[in-house]
C-alpha cells in the first residue's frame, strides 16, 4: 500500500477524506485515480488538462520530486503538497 | 415575511447578508473555503446559490448551496476543454440561469452549461467562427487577468435567447440556445483600430431594463443605450464624470432609470476625485444625477467591478454595491441615500440580491 499524504486544503471539499490515505497504485496518477474512485471530483482538484499536476500542486515520492507518471511502490510514501503561493 | 439576501463574492470566499427590513443586516460566511469567487448568484429557478470560484491550488469549480449557505458542495465535472484541446480553463468568471440551462462563462473564452443544476457540466459554445475568434481562441493570446466570457444577460425562463460578452471583443446574442451567435455591437464607440466592423469592442457590463427592448451597457469607452433589444446602440455618456466604469444596474420597473459607477480609466480604476458616487439617470441617459448622500466624499478611492452592483425588485427597489476594498453600501430609496452595511470584507468581485420567503 502506498501511504498518501494530502494537503489540508483538500479535505474540506470531500466528506470523509482525511489527510492520510492508503491506496494500491503503480504511479502517482494511479494513486490519484484511486482516490478519485472513492471521492469523485478529487482528481480535478489536483490534475489539470494534459494531464499534468496543477501549477501549484507538487508531488514527492519517498522525498523525491515526482510527476504524474512517477512509479510508486508498495510502502512508498506519496506527499501531495499545496505549494506556498497566493496571499 | 420575505427577507432580502445579498450574495457577496470576494477574493476570499462568499458571504451572505440577510435583512427583514433592508436596514439591519446579519452577515454569514465566509463560504467556499475561502476560494477566490469571481461571481456568486442566487438562482430563482432552484432557490440555490451558485459561486464561480477558482483556487490557485485546486483549479476552477462551481460551488452550490441549496439551503441559503448552510451547506455547500462543489463540482467541476465536465468543466474542461479536455487534454488534447490546447486551451485551458484558468478561471470561471460568470454565472447565469437561462431556463433549463445553468451557464458558466470561463477563460479561455467559452461557455459551459449544466442541465442538472450544477452537478455536471458540458461545453455549450466557444463562439468559434465569429470574426476574431481565431485570436481569442489562441492559447498563447490570453492576457493576464482576462475573464474570457465576462457576462451574460438572460431571462430565468428562456433557455434559447440570451446574450453573452467576450471580454475585449463585444456582445453576442443567441436565439437558439448557443448554437449560433450574432454580434450586437452596432453603434458602439471604440477609440482604437479594429480588423472587423462587428467585433473589437470592450463591453464591460450589459443589462436589460424593465422593457426588454431597452438595454444599457457600460463600455470601456462610454455608456450606451439600446432601444431595439441590442440591435443598435447610442452613446449616453454626456453628463458623467468619465466614460469608463464596470458596474451598472437597471431599474426593475422603470425602463428609463439606470445606475452606473464611473471610475478612472487608467491604472487606478477608482471613483473620481476620491468621492464615492453612484450616478443615476431618470431619462434614459439624457441627464445624470450624482447620488452621494451617505457615501464617503473624501479620500474614498474605491473601485467597483463589473458584477459589483445589483438592484432588487421591491416596489421601491434597493440598490447595492460592493467595492474592491471590501465595503458594501446599500440604498433603500433608489439611490437617494446610502448606508454602509459592511466595512471589512475581502476584495469584492460580485454582489447579487434575492427576495426569499
Amino acid at each position: 500500500m502506498t501511504d498518501v499524504r494530502l494537503p489540508g486544503t483538500l479535505t474540506p471539499l470531500f466528506p470523509g477524506l482525511t489527510r492520510h490515505v492508503e491506496v494500491e497504485a503503480g504511479t502517482v496518477l494511479g494513486a490519484i485515480d484511486q482516490l478519485e474512485e472513492r471521492w469523485p471530483g478529487l482528481r480535478d482538484r489536483l490534475v489539470a488538462e494534459g494531464p499534468a499536476l496543477r501549477s501549484h500542486i507538487h508531488a514527492y515520492v519517498d522525498g523525491e520530486r515526482a510527476g504524474l507518471d512517477t512509479p510508486v511502490a508498495d510502502r512508498s510514501r506519496l506527499d501531495v503538497i499545496a505549494a506556498i503561493s497566493g496571499g | 415575511m420575505p427577507k432580502t439576501v445579498l450574495i457577496v463574492g470576494t477574493r476570499k470566499g462568499a458571504f451572505l447578508f440577510e435583512s427583514n427590513d433592508r436596514r439591519d443586516w446579519t452577515m454569514r460566511g465566509p463560504y467556499c473555503e475561502g476560494w477566490p469567487v469571481y461571481h456568486a448568484i442566487y438562482d430563482p429557478k432552484t432557490g440555490s446559490i451558485y459561486a464561480a470560484a477558482a483556487s490557485e491550488w485546486h483549479g476552477s469549480s462551481i460551488w452550490r448551496s441549496g439551503d441559503l449557505g448552510e451547506t455547500w458542495e462543489q463540482s467541476s465535472e465536465g468543466l474542461s476543454y479536455g487534454d488534447d484541446d490546447g486551451r485551458k480553463i484558468s478561471k470561471v468568471s460568470t454565472l447565469a440561469r437561462a431556463g433549463d440551462r445553468l451557464l458558466v462563462g470561463v477563460e479561455a473564452p467559452g461557455i459551459f452549461e449544466s442541465r442538472d443544476d450544477g452537478k455536471t457540466w458540458s461545453i455549450l459554445s466557444t463562439l468559434s467562427g465569429q470574426h476574431g475568434s481565431e485570436v481569442w481562441d489562441d492559447p498563447a493570446n490570453q492576457p493576464p487577468g482576462h475573464l474570457g466570457i465576462s457576462g451574460f444577460v438572460t431571462e430565468p425562463d428562456d433557455s434559447e435567447n440570451f446574450f453573452t460578452i467576450v471580454q475585449g471583443i463585444g456582445a453576442f446574442e443567441t436565439e437558439d440556445g448557443g448554437s449560433s451567435w450574432t454580434p450586437r455591437n452596432r453603434g458602439l464607440r471604440r477609440d482604437w483600430p479594429a480588423d472587423w466592423e462587428d467585433v473589437g469592442f470592450c463591453v464591460h457590463k450589459l443589462v436589460r431594463s424593465a422593457d426588454p427592448q431597452r438595454m444599457y451597457q457600460q463600455n470601456h469607452v462610454g455608456m450606451h443605450r439600446s432601444d431595439d433589444a441590442g440591435q443598435s446602440w447610442t452613446e449616453i455618456t454626456e453628463g458623467l464624470p468619465g466614460d469608463f466604469g464596470f458596474a451598472a444596474a437597471a431599474h426593475p420597473h422603470d425602463r428609463d432609470t439606470f445606475y452606473v459607477i464611473p471610475v478612472d480609466g487608467g491604472h487606478g480604476r477608482t471613483m473620481h476625485e476620491g468621492k464615492a458616487t453612484v450616478w443615476r439617470t431618470r431619462d434614459a441617459g439624457s441627464s445624470w444625477q450624482p447620488m452621494r448622500e451617505g457615501l464617503p466624499q473624501q479620500d474614498a478611492h474605491l473601485g467597483v467591478l463589473r458584477q459589483g452592483m445589483t438592484i432588487d425588485k421591491q416596489d421601491v427597489p434597493g440598490v447595492y454595491f460592493g467595492t474592491s476594498t471590501g465595503q458594501v453600501f446599500a440604498s433603500t430609496d433608489e439611490g437617494d441615500t446610502w448606508s454602509e452595511i459592511a466595512s471589512y470584507l475581502p476584495a469584492i468581485s460580485s454582489v447579487d440580491v434575492a427576495i426569499v420567503e
